[in-house]
């Protein structure tokens, strides 16, 4: 999650493994995750849709912060998901779990045959092309009603018990753990990812894609791998969505999930996988309390945040904090925080 | 059937030179500094909303709005460019799409208190209203008008473009911005100029929209998804680009509509796509 | 310190008392309705109706005070109507469910209602199959097959013979459809053609020209208000459709109050079937439009009317029931209820859970200078068909 040095190009193998590290302050972090089953037992389905959107967010990582693809429309794998996890059930099928996988193995292949187009274009064309795909989707689902349920949504969506034995309840006890565990599971997937050689070439085809190719690494495969990975991760957070709300409608298909998932990403920090998450907490946390205040006008301070984010704190939140982290003070204060799980042994 | 067809097109038509207006502003500034601005429909629903409040709160004439909803929103997109955008010049495209979302969502919020989330109805002079009948189809009055207007603007445009010597430096600096500095144009200067024409065109393309596709906070953000498909087939610094683009547009929708109702809108996002995929800078674009 | 651990214990159990004796007194409504987006102005007037019904008849019933909650829906979203109905009952502890401006969202919510067993009141949502999605729920709006039903037999009976029909492409819409056809096809019309528009769509021309071109004498219109009536209103105007060739009728939004303002002078000789308008010439309802006025400066409209006599329903259910809200005892008061509402006569079918009223046939017309409703004719005691049917 530092930036690379010139120092670690004289080891990157001692890089990566020093990244790859636990720190002691992602343990906080994903221990505090539990917290609300504790002090906030009557906010669990928020939670759950928090961990939801976290996962989304952190696809959407994997090819905006280390791949440098910008997407207008990755609402597009999300809602695929959705639908499929939606249907599997409706069909008959109310296992999660399988469920759930059938979902991630269908938004993939999506994904998969979309990267053909995606690896090909860059700037305007590119954001226009995902755009574009994106409501396609969109349209094609609303104009399918006989399949979705168009606008009035999926109905008979019922699922089983979780492991045949947790049912998804009212509370959203069921549902938060579901959630959460998928979540981290994934999260530990794209740890091991972003922090390896593909990781490095990622970031490289990210600065600069025509160099990459100078040096002999082909990028196009590397995009439309990452490409897929992501829609996957999108596709089985979708559908976790559709197993814990037990509905599923045009919603999950609309520019504004995909506006809203890139506002979050951004508000976070991206390129530095926790910045979907911290960004995906603060957001919604932040709409559920002020749609309580004035339903309406939610956009406004979205939109001013947004602003500044962009004038005055380019890498987000966590980008902010890193650098509030890194220097003098903040190292003296914090480093304990920030240092490795355990002490490196001197050999 | 024919007859019919004429009356689709004729309609595709009208709904095509909305969008040239609406969009004509972007290609050119995005052609110019390479700057996304998604909020330039934000200028139009300025235009749109300085049109309803003369009319229904100071009972202007419609027609006398039109030039106010220009400056209006020239005025306001000459602010938002000395202040925000100037900065950004130099940024990714994300952040230009991220700082002007964030302004899209500002100026929807604050449209929706001051104006309430309602349709804005317009009182439209009578003169403007109803239709005309020629060779057995029907001709709506307004849409005739907003032809013509459109047309008048376009050749404005072109003949500043080409006979002026501000024009000669705008597509200098579009062409090869670096060179157009080094042989001492102003290029500051000229996009500025250029910003505030677009928006200001923008505001009266949403004016005038008001009568066909309504008017409420939701504008900007509604229209933009059109206004970007617009520019990027019609490629970015091209005024015939846009324009061809913009008919293209209007017309496969209004067609798509009447011939193929269950897929209609569809068809636009196809078109794009393949069309995109096929010229990645645009029909007429010079690069990407 | 001793003093101050005894004076924080007394604060909280104050605190505590004070909170539980309030939740013991009050019963929460939870209203989850659209106030922001395409159909904002739709729960706004719902919301008006509620707050008006709440000032005149005060907000304390059988010894409990009435709390509202207020949800925003955001339009169609049935995942974000559940979510919301479900913290509603998780979160803010609310013992009775209403509001549901749409169709999709009040089924959505109606699935909470069943969980966790609440009273439901829908104040519009007018599917047929929406009430029976939940044994706890009662309607207090209308039907769309109930009064578009009613539309096509009255169609056929005055003189129409050839009809085409042009709906919204969800739920409600296909409803209006199938019940005008049907009906008409039964008098002994018939229909000519069809097509359903995207819910979102803005334009009408192409429609408007597909529907000329297909001959008919009539042309049927379901919208679900909005931004839309307005729009169709000036594609009716521009395609040159004469009204006296080709009649225009459809449900009470094509022609509600800001519709017409948007419309101008194309609306004059709609015709629309409804329950409501602010028009209708009975004392109560006169009552209820200067009061409403008075207090929002606007006329009422049928989105009110549905949830002002909501809340009468909320209200005589839970006198009889003594102030408590377990849904089946509410359920079983709401049930049999009759009342003269500002709309008219009406009342909640004891079988159906469902709203018996009056459907009225107006014709827009100018009077004194404004584009209202007139009502030329009305059909008494209509129930949903399409449950009475299925009954059988």
């Amino acid at each position: 999650m530092t930036a690379v040095t010139a120092s670690t190009l004289a080891d990157p193998h001692h890089h990566l493994a020093a990244q790859i590290r636990w720190r002691r302050i992602e343990v906080v972090f994903w221990l505090s995750t539990l917290l609300p089953f504790v002090l906030a037992p009557d906010y669990l389905v928020l939670a759950s849709q928090i961990a939801v959107t976290a996962l989304f967010a952190l696809s959407l990582d994997l090819i905006l912060g280390y791949a440098g693809i910008i997407s207008l429309g990755h609402a597009a794998f999300f809602g695929f998901g959705a639908y499929t996890a939606g249907l599997i059930a409706k069909w008959g099928w109310g296992e999660p779990i399988t469920g759930l996988a059938i979902a991630g193995v269908a938004a993939g292949l999506l994904g998969y045959l979309m990267s053909f187009i995606i690896a090909r274009f860059r700037h305007l064309a590119l954001i226009m092309i995902t755009l574009g795909f994106g409501l396609l989707l969109l349209e094609a689902a609303n104009s399918a009603s006989w399949l979705t349920g168009g606008a009035d949504g999926l109905q008979g969506v019922h699922m089983w018990p979780l492991l045949g034995m947790f049912k998804f309840d009212l509370w959203g006890v069921t549902a938060y753990w579901y959630a959460l565990i998928v979540l981290f599971l994934l999260f530990l997937v794209a740890r091991r990812l972003t922090n390896s050689p593909f990781g490095l070439s990622l970031r490289g085809i990210r600065e600069n894609a025509v160099r990459m190719r100078a040096i002999g690494a082909e990028s196009r495969p590397h995009i439309r791998k990452i490409y897929t990975i992501s829609a996957v991760m999108a596709g089985v957070a979708g559908a976790v969505l559709t197993q814990t709300t037990e509905t599923v409608s045009l919603g999950v298909l609309d520019f504004q999930r995909s506006a809203d998932i890139l506002v979050i990403l951004i508000l976070g920090g991206a390129g530095r996988l926790y910045g979907g998450l911290v960004g995906a907490i603060i957001y919604l946390i932040a709409r559920d309390q002020f749609s309580g205040i004035n339903p309406q006008y939610w956009y406004f301070p979205i939109g001013v945040l947004l602003i500044i984010v962009v004038l005055f704190l380019p890498n987000g939140i966590l980008g902010g904090l890193a650098q509030l982290i890194n220097s003098e003070r903040g190292r003296r204060w914090f480093g304990w925080l920030t240092g490795p799980l355990r002490r490196e042994r001197k050999s | 059937m024919i007859t019919s067809a004429f009356g689709v097109l004729f309609d595709g038509f009208a709904y095509g030179m909305l969008l040239f207006l609406l969009s004509v502003g972007l290609s050119v500034t995005l052609g110019m500094m390479n700057f996304v601005n998604l909020a330039h429909c934000t200028f139009g629903m300025i235009g749109g909303y300085v049109t309803v409040t003369l009319i229904n709160s100071f009972g202007w004439p419609f027609l006398a709005t039109l030039p106010v909803a220009f400056l209006a929103a020239a005025a306001f997109s000459i602010v938002c460019e000395r202040t925000m955008f100037r900065r950004l010049y130099r940024s990714t495209d994300l952040d230009q799409c991220l700082l002007t979302i964030g302004l899209v969502f500002v100026s929807i919020a604050s449209t929706a208190y001051v104006y309430g989330t309602i349709q804005q109805p317009v009182q439209l002079p009578d003169y403007l209203r109803g239709s005309v009948h020629m060779a057995g189809v029907t001709f709506g009055v307004y849409r005739i008008f907003l032809i013509v207007f459109a047309l008048v603007v376009t050749a404005a445009l072109v003949a500043m473009l080409e006979y002026t010597r501000f024009g000669a430096q705008v597509r200098a600096a579009v062409d090869n911005q670096r060179m157009a500095r080094g042989l001492g144009i102003n290029v500051d200067r000229s996009f500025a100029i250029t910003f505030a024409l677009g928006g200001g065109l923008a505001g009266l393309g949403g004016a005038l929209a008001i009568d066909i596709v309504g008017l409420d906070p939701s504008f900007a953000l509604a229209y933009l998804v059109y206004v970007l498909i617009v520019v990027s087939v019609g490629g970015l610094g091209s005024i015939g680009g846009t324009f061809a683009a913009a008919m293209l547009l209007g017309i496969s929708d209004m067609a798509g509509k009447y011939y193929f109702p269950a897929i209609g809108s569809f068809l636009i996002y196809l078109v794009m796509i393949s069309l995109l995929m096929w010229r990645p800078a645009g029909l007429f674009g010079k690069r990407v | 310190m001793p003093r101050i651990m005894t004076g924080l214990a007394c604060l909280a159990a104050t605190l505590l008392a004070a909170t539980s004796a309030h939740a013991q007194g009050t019963v929460k409504v939870g209203a989850i309705l659209s106030y922001s987006g395409q159909f904002a102005d739709t729960g706004i007037q719902i919301d008006n109706g509620i707050k008006l019904y709440m000032k005149q008849h005060g907000d304390t019933v059988a010894g409990k005070k009435i709390e509202i909650v207020r949800k925003d829906n955001a339009g169609i979203a049935p995942d974000v109507a559940k979510r919301l109905a479900q913290e509603s009952i998780v979160r803010d502890k609310v013992d009775i469910l209403a509001g549901f401006d749409l169709t999709p969202n009040a089924m959505a919510a109606a699935d909470v209602s069943v969980q966790a067993k609440k009273f439901m009141v829908n104040m519009n949502a007018a599917t047929s199959i929406v009430i029976t999605k939940s044994p706890y729920m009662v309607r207090t709006s209308f039907t769309v097959p109930m009064v578009n039903e009613a539309l096509g037999t009255w169609a056929y009976k005055t003189g129409s013979r050839r009809a085409y029909t042009l709906v919204s492409d969800f739920a409600p819409g296909h409803d209006g459809e199938q019940a005008f056809q049907r009906a008409f096809k039964e008098a002994g019309g018939e229909i000519v053609g069809s097509a359903r528009y995207p819910t979102s769509n803005i334009d009408f021309t192409a429609f408007i020209q597909r529907a000329k071109d297909a001959n008919p004498d009539v042309i049927y219109i379901w919208t679900p208000g909005g931004t839309q009536p307005a729009a169709i209103g000036k594609s009716i105007a521009e395609r040159g459709i004469d009204k006296n060739k080709i009649r225009i009728v459809g449900q009470g939004e094509l022609t509600f109050e800001e519709a017409l303002k948007g419309m101008g002078d194309a609306g004059l000789g709609i015709i629309t079937a409804f329950h409501y308008d602010y028009n209708h010439p009975s004392p109560t309802n006169k009552a209820f439009v200067e009061a409403y006025n008075a207090e929002f400066k606007r006329n009422p409209d049928m989105f009110s009317v549905g949830g002002y006599d909501g809340m009468h329903v909320i209200y005589e259910a839970l006198k009889k029931t003594n102030g408590n809200t377990d849904a089946q005892a509410l359920i079983n008061a709401a049930k049999g209820l009759k009342w003269e509402s500002p709309r008219g006569p009406m009342s909640i079918d004891p079988e159906t859970r469902d709203v018996v009223e009056t459907v009225y046939i107006r014709k827009v017309e100018k009077v004194n200078g404004q584009l209202v409703n007139v009502e030329i004719d009305k059909i008494e005691n209509q129930k949903d068909p399409l449950n009475a049917r299925a009954k059988k």
